[in-house]
């Protein structure tokens, strides 16, 4: 290979993808809005996309891209699931943040 | 070239997943996600996987990014939130601490276990590379909907439980009716 061509390794792609998951694992746990908080939660389902793929490039294997194919499809029902589990919480009351939310009482 | 796309798919993810925690407003956290969305697009191309490329675009750009601010105007929750503030004492800096550790650990098990990945597959179609324009299309297909029927079945029961289920918890109650 050519010094000066320099072509990204799986060790980067894998690399990204945890940067992406600790920003998104910090998130979760540092907002407070419940909707901020599930976008953080999406950007950790990326982060494993793009393991995945990156993995399935690297064993040469179709099965990587299989797989993301069906977390698409969790991923959203999870997002209809919690955006009406969301709605459904704030409908009966106005605080905007998951402290209001502490007690399980209705 | 590959670099050049490696470079400037990470300047896009890592600056929306960024602004996904740290901006106030729930509208440009969502529009910030956006961004991280199409550079994870961006990757899946630049890693032969044109068709999850597509659909990244389609089901996380198109839906459920929509799904979200319609949520977040629906709700009238698009106030700005003070991240000024700190409800628990100490929350930031052991956030910090964990985020930190846990990027650490993930290093090392990347580090640690790249030699020990083998190859073992069949290969994987590209879209570009080869004569046929299809070929990632189809050799997706073929391993999903003959490995993975199973799962692909079990899938739609979830698509159809998801539904109903979305149904029930944002229906409006009616007094006397169950």
């Amino acid at each position: 290979m050519n010094a000066l061509v320099v072509v990204p390794t799986t060790t980067w792609y894998l690399m990204l993808s945890a940067v992406l998951f600790t920003i998104g694992t910090v998130g979760v746990l540092v907002r407070r809005n419940p909707l901020v908080m599930f976008m953080c939660i999406e950007l950790m389902l990326n982060a494993v996309n793009l393991t995945f793929v990156t993995l399935g490039r690297r064993l040469n294997d179709i099965d990587g891209q299989a797989i993301v194919f069906f977390v698409l499809v969790v991923a959203a029902a999870e997002v209809v699931v919690g955006l009406g589990i969301i709605v459904a919480i704030m409908r009966r009351r106005s605080g905007i943040t998951v402290d209001d939310l502490a007690e399980l009482k209705g | 070239m590959e670099l050049f796309v490696f470079v400037c798919a990470t300047a896009m993810i890592i600056v929306g997943a960024l602004g996904v925690v740290l901006r106030k407003h729930p509208v440009h956290a969502a529009l910030s996600l956006v961004l991280t969305l199409f550079g994870i697009a961006v990757m899946f191309v630049a890693q032969h996987a044109e068709f999850l490329a597509a659909v990244q675009v389609i089901v996380y750009a198109g839906a459920i990014v929509v799904l979200f601010l319609f949520v977040i105007m629906l709700l009238g929750v698009d106030q700005v939130e003070n991240l000024k503030t700190e409800p628990l004492a100490g929350q930031r800096w052991i956030a910090g601490v964990v985020g930190v550790s846990l990027l650490g650990l993930l290093a090392a098990a990347i580090y640690t276990g790249a030699d020990s990945v083998i190859s073992r597959g069949d290969g994987i179609a590209s879209n570009v590379v080869g004569d046929n324009p299809d070929a990632n299309i189809q050799q997706l297909a073929s391993s999903i909907f003959s490995d993975y029927v199973m799962a692909f079945e079990v899938t739609s029961i979830l698509l159809v439980v998801a539904v109903v289920g979305t149904v029930l918890l944002s229906r409006r109650r009616v007094a006397g009716k169950p």
